[in-house]
Order: C-alpha cells, then structure tokens, then sequence
C-alpha cells in the first residue's frame, strides 16, 4: 500500500509547480493554467485525506466535486475576462494591463 | 512500503502528473501547454483511481480535460496569444523559483513528514477496505442532513458564472 | 483495493494503445520511405486548399457556446449521482432537483435572451 505522505508528497509537488507557473508567467492564459494545476493538487489532497481518514463521511469527495465547480465557474469567467482585456488593449501579457498601476 | 503492482502504478501516475505540470508551466507554445496541461490532468484522475474515487475520475476525465481543456484551447486561439513567443517569464521569475521551491521545503519539512511522514503515528495509517460508491455521494449531496445547502448555491454559483461569462466576453456590435 | 481491481482491464487497455501507437510509428519511421513534397506535406492531401493559416484569431462566439457547454457539462454531472439515489429518497430529492434546475434555468433564459445561443 502506498502511505498517505506520499500523496501528500505529489499534491505539494503539484502545488508548487502551478504556484511558480502563477508567480512568472507573462502571459494571462499561463497564469490560469497554473491554478488549475493548484486546484489539482488540492483535490489530490482532499481525496486522499478523505480516503485515509475518514472513510465513512462523503466531506472529502463532495469537496472535491465542488473544487469541480469553482474551477468550472472560474475558468469561464476567468477565460472572458482575458478574452475582454484582448479585445480592449490587443495584448494578453498581464505587465501590459497596468491601467490602475500609476 | 513493499513494491507491489499497486506503487508501481502509483508512481506512473505520478510522473504523468508531475511531468505534465512542468510541461504547463514550462512550455513556449500555449497549446503545448496545455496538451501538457491536459496530461496532467490525465495523472490526477489515475490517483483518484488509486484512492478509490472512480466517480471523480470519471468528472475529472469528462469536466476537466473535456470541458476545461478545451475552454482553455479555445481562448488561447481567440487571444492569438501563441504567436507571441519572445520572454514567456516576467522579471521577476528567479525570484519566483526560489519562492516556489522553498514553499515546497517548508510543506515537506514542516508538515509533511513531522505529521504524516515515515515514522510518525499516521504513517501506519491504512485506507480502508470499504467502497463509497456513487450511491455514497448521491445521498451525501440530497439527504437534509448532509450537504443539501451547498448543492444548491453550487447550481447559483454556475449561473453567475454563466450570466457573467455572456456579458463580459460577448461583442458590443 | 477493490476500485483499483476493477479498472485493471481499463490499465490493459491505456497500455496497450501506447504501446500500439509507438509500435506502428516506430516501424512506419524505420522502415518506410521518406521522400516530402509540396504536395504531400499540404495539411489536407488530395483535399481541399486551406483558405489561411491556421493560427488566425477566431469569433467570440465560439467561446461562448464552450461556456454554455461547460456549465450544463457540470449539471448532468451533478444529476447523475442524484438519479442514482433518486428512487431511495423520493419526494424531496426531486424537490431538490426541481429547485436545482430552476436556478439554472434562470441563466439559459438570460442566455435565450441575449442571443448566445444563435450563430448569426
């Protein structure tokens, strides 16, 4: 059997990567790509916890299904608010979107 | 812990996820990362399979890489944005390396191991033979008593979502 | 592990298809000649001319039909584990549901409205 610390290890692994993805890059796409990968890393997190500790309450799934639905909702509004700065200022590198930065 | 069929593919798994995440943070061309992205997607849902969550995988596999994915797909052919292939990382992006890895010390280190690591109480923890079918979940999500409240604003949440979506991302003219 | 157990076909599966893809690129790579022209490298061959490059910007509206497929995505999603329990609960589940897909339909109209859902 694998130890939990183990899942623990790829969710953290995971998380980081998708943290750095978020901290250094340009472009905005790139930028949600890496929360998605944060969002993964943390149902890893909820599932495995769930499946060790206590399985006998549904929290840790129904978690992890309602991470579904905020990444869901977040991709979309995320994904047009892009597509809206695009349209407005032709560029999607978020250093140019510095309209409130004075 | 003994090399069995079942670690070996835990660690397939896992190189599938990890692999694709660095893919998706590393990659120039956007539609390459996202193919990476939906690679890694592919790990998660094999690890939800390992702890025995297979209705999550199967979300994973059809929300995730079948909606999400291709969501993402989408707006990065709308922005045109994989043409522009000069400087993918901002200045400041030695800085978020080290950030990036020393979060991940501070998880493994501070948490991880002392906790839940080899030799600690929890280690020996064990999952449990029992199946939470889909059946499981359905009744945590309709029972009064469970997580009735939630479902619901869940379904407000998506139309929020789906109302602000149409009005920012649809054309003037 | 149970779980794990029952997708072991499903492994069998994801293995063999690797394995094949690899196999049949390998061998078409090793063995078979390699002689590109214009002709043969054109995206559809013996097909139509492409009219651009692919890389051109495409209309908003196909991003918003992905949204309104994504969110209705999530809703079966939830409904199946309900249609699961559907006949154990009775009454109040489909009450539930009832109120669900009521609020969902809140936004459908607003897309109706708005003219999301047609093309022109």
């Amino acid at each position: 059997m694998v130890p939990l610390w183990m899942y623990l290890f790829v969710a953290a692994a995971l998380f980081c990567i998708g943290a750095y993805g978020v901290f250094a890059r340009r472009n905005a796409v790139a930028i949600l790509m890496g929360i998605e990968l944060m969002l993964n890393a943390v149902n890893i997190n909820l599932v495995a916890f769930w499946r060790y500790q206590t399985p006998f309450v549904m929290s840790g799934q129904v978690f992890a299904a309602f991470v579904f639905v905020v990444a869901a909702a977040e991709a979309a509004v995320g994904l047009a608010i892009i597509i809206s700065i695009y349209r407005n200022r032709r560029s999607v590198i978020v250093e140019d979107v510095d309209l409130l930065k004075w | 812990m003994e090399f069995n069929i079942h670690s070996i593919v835990f660690l397939i798994f896992s190189v599938i996820t990890l692999g694709g995440g660095l893919g998706t943070v590393t990659s120039r061309n956007l539609i390459h990362g996202a193919v990476y992205l939906i690679v890694s997607l592919f790990g998660v849902a094999g690890l939800f399979i390992l702890l025995s969550a297979p209705f999550l995988a199967a979300i994973q596999v059809l929300v995730y890489i079948g909606a999400i994915a291709i969501l993402i797909i989408f707006a990065v052919m709308l922005t045109r944005s994989m043409t522009r292939m000069t400087e993918i990382y901002n200045r400041q992006w030695s800085l978020s390396l080290v950030v990036s890895a020393l979060l991940f010390v501070l998880l493994l280190v501070g948490i991880i191991l002392p906790v839940w690591g080899p030799g600690t109480a929890n280690a020996a923890l064990q999952p449990s033979e029992l199946v939470a079918t889909t059946v499981d979940l359905g009744v945590a999500f309709v029972d009064g008593n469970q997580f009735v409240l939630p479902f619901e604003v869940a379904s407000l949440l998506l139309t929020a979502a789906m109302i602000g979506a149409i009005v920012i991302a649809r054309d003037r003219d | 592990m149970p779980t794990f157990d029952e997708f072991a076909p499903i492994g069998a599966l994801l293995i063999l298809s690797v394995v094949m893809v690899a196999l049949i690129t390998i061998i078409s790579r090793l063995f078979g000649p390699y002689r590109p022209s214009l002709r043969k490298t054109a995206p559809y061959e013996s097909g139509m001319k492409p009219i651009g490059p692919a890389v051109r910007r495409f209309p908003v509206r196909f991003y918003l039909i992905a949204v309104l497929f994504i969110l209705f995505d999530i809703e079966v999603v939830f409904m199946l584990p309900w249609a699961v329990v559907f006949r154990q609960l009775g009454l109040f589940a489909l009450i539930e549901m009832v109120i669900f897909i009521a609020i969902l339909l809140v936004g459908y109209f607003y897309a109706w409205r708005k003219g999301a859902l047609e093309w022109e």
